[in-house]
């Protein structure tokens, strides 16, 4: 379960989150919606640990491990998954070789065996067929020339073959037509489980018809101002989030 | 592994760094008197047992580098070098025909091993007779130069078979004198330049590689260099020449110990292709870099060209270059023959202190002749880095084409990255085309690499891997593998 507690952070010296409190048992979907600027985006770098994202006050666990104290690749060994809302590109590194990295990378701090090229091979053209993903992507650069709805796609595969115990989803909808929308939907809720919990962050209800998440909290001005079950997607959908600030 | 060994492992990993090969080999050694004089070209001769004319040869080439002056305009600093304060000949004392590897000195075998040359080819390495390996995989051939010397080539009998040369240039001049007189300083003469007008003087050993008509060399030959006795320079000399029709790929490997005095090293290599023939030459040069601090390290200056004088005939160069202080190097070819063809691939590290001024001249000649050009340079710690280079296109060359991408990558804010290319076109059908980019190692690739689960050093592994890749892959296997864990040995610390 993904415990935070009172949770501040700045950047550069501006302070973006004040105070998140939030819990998400395992097994269950949480989303979290808000306007631009609330600290959705924030939230999800200093649970993943990006540089420059300051942590001035709170906690955050996950399964009882601080996360807090951890590096960023032993917070994904953890497994904490960070779906981007832009996802960066490796020019020259094979999504295929990038791919096994990552899993072996994970694999071994878990005390797995490694996958070599074929076994990886295998796995992964089973996975891309089930995200309806053209083979050839895994040949290409890591993200590099793929649209907008691929680079989404390729998260989603990613978090697919790793697996995470805790995915956080920062705006995957954001330039998805909703074929590719229902095919990244797919792919969450393939890991729906009794061992996967995620934080699904979305500006728009959409999203949340195709992954119905357990709750729905509201991110302004670095807190949650408002939390409830999955008809509060839609009622903010309705009446906007000036009417939560109103409240 | 017992728990002693893996402490002293653990304490040497540490103790010495990133730097594998600079462990030092206690043998018994034979050196020539400190200093450089007209009596120590004819000491090297003499030891050489060399004919006349190449005695003359080396007296001449002597002459000339009295009266030449150190190039000053590579964008490298070091402080002046002391040339009379080096020893310019040193060989490990040979103790005749060793039957077994019992009785081959440990010290050379130890050496071999800790370069990572596979235990049966180590036999071989270290002269023992009988030890060839009789092939269900072709493995390469080998010559090892040792300071300098020549201490052992491999698979000759079966190179041999093809009538393939593969042997120490001391060798050739004494088997083969009539291809070495005919070839030897006609790619790259005497008075090139100051640094190969001393290697002409007092080069010691090399590779001599000659390839026949129509025969394509049924393996890799390569060539291992090891700079190991404190204050001594190395300057070997190696020549290949493919027949019409003939195709070789030849790659090199250089290692030296780490001190905190400088060393010399400065090589002539020459390449020579006939009608059709093709010559591949890789580098991956490792020479110990200096320390964090740029103490010490291999000053690399080196000569290296090769002439395409047949029609269609190809030379390719690839090089990854990691190690020495610093490197002075332009690896280029003289397109002569018709439809000729050269390419340049190349990886420059630098890191912390190093310094490297390289690239490659195209010099178009014959007709439709082509020539491509990569250059990947990689700038970390205080390093420098530049990329010169000069494609001269003759007003003959009608239809001559040639294509430069020059790539720079930029980590951490004290390194530099430069780009000088020449282009002189004198002839209307000829296009030349220049690509260059100069980037950094952003901090949201580092990021997006560790939340997969890499290290910060795997991550920068990864992205510089990826930037050189168009190089890496024309590597040969063995080598390409090799190459990819210096480079991120090479810049471990460089991140964070």
């Amino acid at each position: 379960m993904l415990k935070i507690e009172g949770l501040t952070a700045e950047i550069d010296g501006k302070q973006i989150l004040n105070g998140i409190d939030l819990e998400i048992p395992t097994g269950e979907i949480h989303a979290i919606m808000g306007p631009n600027g609330g600290g959705k985006s924030t939230l999800s770098y200093v649970l993943a640990g990006r540089d420059g994202y300051e942590v001035t006050g709170g906690t955050a666990t996950f399964n009882g491990i601080d996360l807090l104290a951890l590096e960023p690749e032993e917070r994904a060994a953890a497994g904490v998954f960070l779906a981007f809302q832009y996802p960066v590109e490796l020019p020259g590194v094979g999504n295929a070789n990038f791919l096994r990295t990552a899993l072996n990378a994970i694999r071994r701090t878990k005390g797995e065996p490694e996958l070599d090229a074929m076994q990886f091979l295998k796995l992964a053209r089973q996975r891309m067929k089930e995200l309806s993903m053209p083979e050839d992507m895994l040949k290409r650069g890591v993200n590099v020339g793929f649209s907008g709805g691929e680079k989404k796609r390729n998260e989603v595969l990613q978090m697919a073959l790793l697996k995470p115990g805790l995915a956080i989803l920062d705006e995957t909808d954001s330039g998805l037509d909703i074929d590719a929308l229902k095919i990244a939907a797919d792919g969450v809720n393939a890991l729906r489980g009794p061992d996967f919990s995620a934080l699904v962050i979305t500006h728009y209800q959409r999203l949340l018809n195709y992954i119905v998440p357990d709750r729905v909290h509201v991110l302004m001005g670095g807190r949650i101002v408002q939390s409830g079950g999955p008809e509060l997607a839609k009622q903010l959908e309705e009446s906007g989030y000036t009417a939560v600030q109103a409240a | 592994m017992p728990a002693v060994t893996e402490t002293i492992d653990a304490v040497q990993s540490v103790t010495e760094g990133a730097y594998k090969y600079g462990f030092e080999t206690d043998i018994e050694m034979e050196f020539a008197p400190k200093g450089l004089n007209e009596d120590i070209v004819r000491f090297i001769s003499a030891k050489k047992n060399e004919p006349q004319w190449l005695l003359d040869w080396r007296l001449k080439a002597y002459a000339m580098w009295l009266k030449m002056e150190e190039p000053r305009w590579p964008a490298v600093k070091y402080p002046p070098i002391d040339y009379q304060d080096s020893y310019y000949y040193a060989a490990p004392v040979k103790k005749a025909g060793p039957k077994s590897l019992d009785e081959v000195d440990p010290e050379l075998l130890k050496t071999y091993a800790k370069l990572g040359i596979p235990l049966k080819e180590q036999a071989l390495l270290a002269g023992v007779e009988g030890a060839e390996l009789d092939g269900e995989r072709l493995p390469v051939a080998v010559d090892a130069v040792f300071d300098s010397v020549s201490v052992a080539t491999t698979f000759r009998a079966r190179l041999e078979k093809e009538g393939i040369i593969f042997c120490s240039i001391s060798e050739a001049v004494q088997k083969h004198p009539e291809l070495v007189r005919q070839y030897l300083g006609s790619v790259v003469p005497q008075g090139d330049n100051f640094f190969a007008a001393l290697n002409s003087a007092v080069f010691t050993d090399g590779s001599f590689v000659y390839i026949p008509k129509g025969v394509r060399c049924p393996m890799e030959l390569s060539t291992y260099f090891r700079i190991n006795a404190k204050s001594t320079g190395q300057f070997e000399r190696t020549l290949i020449i493919a027949e019409a029709g003939s195709h070789v790929s030849y790659l090199e490997g250089c290692t030296a110990p780490m001190r905190d005095e400088n060393q010399l090293h400065a090589a002539v290599v020459e390449l020579v292709a006939m009608d059709d023939a093709t010559i591949k030459y890789s580098t991956v040069q490792n020479w110990y870099p200096g320390d964090a601090e740029g103490k010490g390290g291999i000053y690399n200056f080196v000569t290296k060209r090769g002439a395409c004088r047949g029609a269609r005939s190809k030379i390719s160069w690839t090089q990854v270059e990691t190690g020495s202080a610093i490197t002075w190097k332009y690896p280029s070819c003289i397109l002569q023959g018709d439809d000729s063809v050269g390419e340049f691939y190349s990886v420059a590290i630098t890191n912390n202190y190093q310094q490297a001024d390289t690239g490659t001249k195209m010099f178009h000649i014959g007709k439709n002749t082509k020539s491509t050009i990569v250059s990947k340079g990689i700038s970390a710690g205080r390093g420098q880095n530049t990329y010169r280079g000069l494609v001269k296109i003759s007003p003959k060359a009608s239809g001559a084409r040639n294509f430069t991408q020059c790539d720079s990558l930029l980590i951490g804010d004290q390194c530099g990255a430069h780009t000088v290319p020449y282009i002189e076109n004198r002839c209307i059908s000829a296009k030349v085309e220049h690509e260059a980019t100069t980037s950094r190692i952003a901090e949201d690739q580092l990021f997006y690499c560790r939340q997969r689960g890499l290290s910060q050093e795997d991550a920068v592994g990864l992205i510089v891997n990826g930037f050189c890749r168009e190089v890496l892959k024309e590597l040969p296997m063995e080598f390409a593998v090799e190459a990819q864990k210096l480079l991120q040995i090479s810049l471990e610390g460089s991140v964070g």
